[in-house]
């Protein structure tokens, strides 16, 4: 089970599942990051965190342990 | 955020329904951030617009007003918000105008270069109301990225106008204030509310309404953002604080001493004229050499460097690059149990700690924000700057014998600047472990695409509204200040005046920091505004009576080595000056902010505690 966290830089991935447990499910969905939405990982921080991903056209940027409840295929 | 005078100032709670009221029709202007909502505001009402923070919430709205064809249009700026629907401070402040405000017309202005996730707003907004117009603005960036807009087909799917934008040059704009006036809204309420079907609509409207020349329009940006936030993060960075510091130290010096002359000029004046309506003696020196002399020295010293710092600020902030110092500096932020948008807000208050507070709402959870404004004083502001760079280039460039002019100052400020931010981080850290502990908070940051600024435009209005907010300040608490100070130098009690007094009673205190009680006096007179701690202390050396009437800093130092000064006591003042209380305007900045005399004193009391004690044991040491 992939997730988010695990994309590096360049790499796409497609949502499947947000956990129920994150604390900024709604905000992700408000931001159209719904399963079946296509990610692409764009920018690592210089310190390893946060990283920026490229979603419906905007670049958010999301820390590890938030990306870590976002599930991809 | 945008560092204005209402986020700076001690500033106006209005309630907006007044302006409202006069109107024909009523405006409420909605989006996504960074979606140039302020640069259409800005252009539709000009001038006639005030800001102020909505009645219960810290949340800065604006409202302003038009006229076209004769109708009177009132315009609320809404504030930028992602949903309606979640429960931040701003989506309820704009859910909830829309719900109960009941405005004539909601115009939501969309980026056209991102307008699917647009899109999404204005769906989840058509379930609050069917008056809704669509402005999709940006359309000269859409164009340079090859995105096309294919408005009708666009207004077709969402059975709304539709109009095309581009708000920095205005085109469009009177379209859109002629469909407000004229149109005639034919549409119910949308059903739609789960938000997956939400997000799915927007993905299929966006599909047939907008073509992309080149599937690959954000490449560029992308490459940009490698470098700035790859290998170059650290150099861009540093080399941007450099420069910010020294456009605003050398302008600031040009433009001092020429305002200083002048307003010394008018001090002459007001004496005159104080004396031709017969003024008593006492008062008329008051006035003049106190309140007024203080006056002076507050905004020659202090308007210059604010008048070019806050500009430059607001550059860097509309052409997008700040979120991205966020996003470098998140995780030494976290790991102090702090937020990345910390970042930002220390940036605020290097040109005033009060903006800095006020910036902190960029900060979500309560526990992070709080941790932000009671460290921001540990930065050093714009008014800071001179008294950090005299003391440093009469010690430093004394010592050698050598004297670059501009740019030794900017680089040992520099340095400085890095013991603040050391001294940040340390603090967010204790205050993390103890007074303010809990989870660190989740964060998302929206990095938005790379724009020219308009530099004429945000210059112009920040210099004059800048302006605005200083001489409001000067006043309000540098004539308060000037007048005691006089009070206690020309007042005497057995022969001794009152400033000798109070000095000699904080000399023991003060030598135990390695300082002397002058020092210690002017920085506790100098509560107002720091710009005037250098000033009261030149004039306790002197035992003179008055400030003096010059702004050079150069003649000091003999004054100082004469006075018992050494290195030991230039480091530790130095050391003060970043570490102490924070200035009365910040204070009360703090209060409103927080609400809570608790956290207020907190502000008051860490600054303070750190710099003694650096200071004591800088002294055992040395």
């Amino acid at each position: 089970m992939r997730t988010l966290s695990s994309l590096t830089p360049g790499e796409c991935g497609i949502v499947e599942s947000i956990a129920h447990k994150s604390k900024i499910k709604r905000r992700l969905l408000d931001l159209g990051i719904i399963p079946g939405t296509k990610v692409l990982c764009v920018l690592k921080s210089p310190l390893g965190d946060p990283t920026a991903y490229f979603v419906r056209g905007a670049l958010i940027a999301l820390r590890c342990s938030d990306s870590r409840d976002i599930i991809i295929r | 955020m945008g560092l204005t005078k209402a986020s700076t100032g001690v500033g106006a709670q209005d309630t907006f329904s007044k302006e409202i009221k006069k109107a024909d029709i009523t405006v409420a202007l909605m989006g996504n951030p960074n979606v140039g909502k302020s640069t259409l505001f800005n252009h539709i009402t000009g001038m006639h617009q005030h800001t102020g923070n909505w009645p219960g919430k810290t949340v800065t709205g604006a409202v302003g007003s038009c006229t076209y064809n004769e109708k009177n249009i009132a315009f609320v700026d809404l504030p930028g918000c992602y949903s309606l629907f979640s429960h931040s401070p701003e989506e309820e402040v704009a859910c909830d105008f829309i719900k109960n405000k009941n405005p004539d017309v909601t115009v939501v202005v969309c980026d056209a270069t991102c307008l699917e996730r647009n899109l999404i707003l204005v769906l989840q907004t058509l379930t609050l109301t069917a008056n809704v117009i669509v402005c999709v603005n940006l359309i000269d960036e859409a164009k340079k990225k090859g995105i096309c807009v294919d408005e009708k087909k666009l207004s077709e799917e969402l059975n709304v106008p539709v109009i095309k934008t581009t708000a920095r040059s205005g085109k469009g704009v009177n379209k859109l204030l002629g469909v407000i006036v004229e149109n005639e809204f034919q549409r119910e309420k949308s059903q739609v509310t789960d938000i997956e079907k939400i997000v799915e609509l927007a993905e299929s409207i966006t599909k047939t309404s907008i073509t992309l020349k080149n599937d690959n329009y954000m490449i560029k940006d992308q490459k940009i953002d490698r470098l700035l936030t790859g290998k170059l993060s650290v150099p861009t960075m540093l080399l941007l604080l450099l420069g910010v510091f020294w456009l605003t130290i050398t302008g600031a010096n040009a433009v001092s001493s020429v305002l200083s002359e002048f307003l010394f000029k008018t001090e002459d004046l007001l004496y005159s004229f104080l004396s031709f309506i017969n003024c008593g003696q006492f008062l008329k020196d008051m006035l003049t050499l106190g309140g007024y002399r203080m006056l002076i020295w507050v905004v020659s010293v202090m308007l210059p460097p604010m008048a070019i710092f806050f500009p430059l600020f607001t550059l860097l902030e509309d052409s997008g690059y700040l979120p991205r110092v966020a996003f470098n500096l998140d995780r030494c932020f976290s790991s102090c149990g702090a937020c990345g948008k910390q970042a930002l807000t220390m940036c605020m208050g290097l040109g005033c700690n009060a903006a800095g507070v006020i910036g902190a709402r960029i900060i979500q959870s309560k526990r992070e924000r709080l941790i932000a404004i009671i460290t921001n004083s540990l930065i050093p502001c714009n008014g800071r700057f001179p008294a950090l760079i005299s003391i440093i280039t009469v010690f430093i460039a004394g010592a050698s014998g050598v004297f670059i002019k501009g740019v030794l100052p900017s680089v040992v400020l520099t340095v400085v600047i890095f013991l603040s931010v050391a001294m940040t981080l340390l603090a967010s850290k204790f205050l993390s472990k103890t007074l303010l502990s809990g989870e660190v908070s989740s964060f998302v940051l929206e990095l938005p695409p790379y724009r020219c600024p308009q530099i004429g435009k945000v210059i112009v209005r920040s210099v004059f509204d800048r302006t605005l907010f200083v001489l409001g300040r000067a006043v309000v608490s540098a004539i308060p200040a000037g007048l005691i100070l006089w009070v206690m130098a020309n007042v005497s009690i057995d022969g001794v005046t009152l400033i000798t007094i109070f000095s000699r009673a904080l000399d023991p205190l003060g030598k135990i920091m390695g300082l002397d009680g002058i020092i210690l006096m002017a920085f506790i007179l100098g509560f107002p505004a720091n710009e005037t701690v250098i000033p009261i202390m030149i004039m306790g050396y002197l035992s003179s009576n008055v400030l003096s009437d010059s702004v050079t800093f150069l003649q000091i130092k003999d004054l100082l080595i004469q006075n018992g000064w050494d290195m030991v006591t230039a480091v530790n003042c130095i050391i003060f000056f970043l570490f102490h209380w924070p200035c009365a305007t910040t204070l009360l900045t703090i209060y409103k902010e927080t609400k809570s005399a608790k956290w207020t004193a907190v502000s008051l009391l860490l600054p303070t505690i750190i710099g003694f004690l650096m200071c004591v044991s800088i002294n055992l040491i040395f």
